[in-house]
């Protein structure tokens, strides 16, 4: 096995029965070159430690369980490839921003509170009968929402987001972007019933498009984006309403 | 947590962005020809004389055009600082800070109506 070489793996740990504050662990993993942060925590806690805690699931950036932060940078450990620190050590903590519940466990009640306030599904005010068929979309209609869709839930922008940082009561880039992923859905009619969180000053108002969270997103989406459309299209309406008082408010 | 639309944050928003628009767009030109065009020779510093702006001051198509070009970016700052101020830590002064910094910027626009409309 000569492609073996070894890495030094620190990692944070927290045990609250044990300790009241974290401290740090570090590990010496032999790897493979296709090896990814997550097979050296599996290694560890297969090999050298059983007692260490992590989430993960699919090991294929499908599921968004592993995301933590490598050396400072909130990331899928499943998709963060130890060759590329190699032969500097590796520093894994759990994802800033978040209580910590266990070692590199996080707490995610508050983004799963965010998630279900904004409505994240398709809302219709009433739903056509069977018989009439599918909602068609056309291809245009799927592109205008399509890479908000692609948003895995792994909280990797709320810990790559300052204002989420500083103001926990912001409700964060992939909750609004998934919100304005069914606003913009041909098929939804849920607008106004997203539009008070969406539009609250702890909604797109807070952020002040320091982008960080487009730029950490594994799957592509642009959650800044989403937001500052958003606000055009509130600030348009707004204005609409004031200057045409009797219009369709849509 | 009780969410609400917020009323007033459309408006300040669109300021700042039509400011920050403007900001970015007319002001560098205006840099350019006060700034550096007079001072490295490239026109004549007769055009731009005091005789000359307050002549050209008094078409009213000018006087809007001074308006949307000072007003709006105080606007554009006035937003920009109030939410520096609050996230380097100023916190505690969040209701506090959009009155004093949208204040500066109506401050402002009341003086630039003053200079444009009641001076000239």
């Amino acid at each position: 096995m000569s492609d073996l070489r070894t890495i030094k793996i620190t990692v944070l740990r927290y045990r609250p029965e044990e300790e009241d504050e974290p401290t740090e662990q570090t590990y010496e993993v032999e790897f493979r070159d296709d090896w990814v942060v997550l097979d050296a925590l599996n290694h560890i806690k297969d090999h050298i430690d059983g007692t260490l805690s992590f989430r993960w699931s699919c090991r294929m950036g499908v599921c968004g369980s592993c995301g933590m932060m490598v050396n400072g940078e909130p990331k899928l450990t499943c998709a963060a490839m130890l060759r590329d620190y190699y032969p500097n050590e590796v520093r894994v903590e759990p994802l800033v921003n978040f209580p910590i519940v266990r070692d590199l466990v996080t707490d995610m009640t508050d983004f799963m509170d965010k998630l279900k306030a904004v409505k994240p599904w398709i809302i219709r005010e009433e739903e056509k009968p069977v018989s009439e068929g599918e909602y068609l979309q056309t291809p245009d209609q799927l592109k205008d929402y399509k890479q908000f869709s692609q948003c895995i839930n792994c909280m990797l922008c709320y810990a790559a987001c300052p204002v989420y940082g500083l103001e926990h009561d912001f409700v964060g880039p992939a909750a609004i972007a998934l919100g304005h992923r069914y606003n913009l859905d041909s098929r939804d009619e849920g607008n106004q019933q997203r539009q008070h969180i969406i539009a609250s000053k702890e909604g797109i108002w807070e952020c002040t498009y320091v982008g960080e969270c487009s730029v950490v997103c594994p799957k592509h989406v642009d959650p800044a984006e989403a937001i500052q459309q958003t606000k055009v299209a509130t600030t348009t309406n707004r204005l609409k309403s004031l200057v045409m008082p009797w219009g369709n408010k849509k | 947590m009780n969410y609400k639309e917020h009323k007033s944050e459309p408006f300040w928003w669109g300021m700042f962005s039509q400011g920050g628009v403007i900001a970015a767009l007319l002001i560098p030109i205006h840099i350019f020809l006060c700034g550096l065009a007079v001072p490295l020779g490239l026109i004549d510093p007769e055009l731009l004389s005091y005789e000359r702006i307050t002549a050209l001051l008094q078409n009213p198509l000018v006087k809007v055009y001074l308006c949307v070009l000072l007003i709006f970016p105080l606007y554009h700052a006035a937003h920009r600082i109030r939410f520096t101020l609050a996230e380097i830590g100023l916190h505690s002064l969040a209701k506090v800070l959009p009155v004093l910094c949208y204040g500066g910027a109506l401050l402002g626009t009341a003086v630039v109506l003053y200079i444009l409309w009641v001076l000239f």
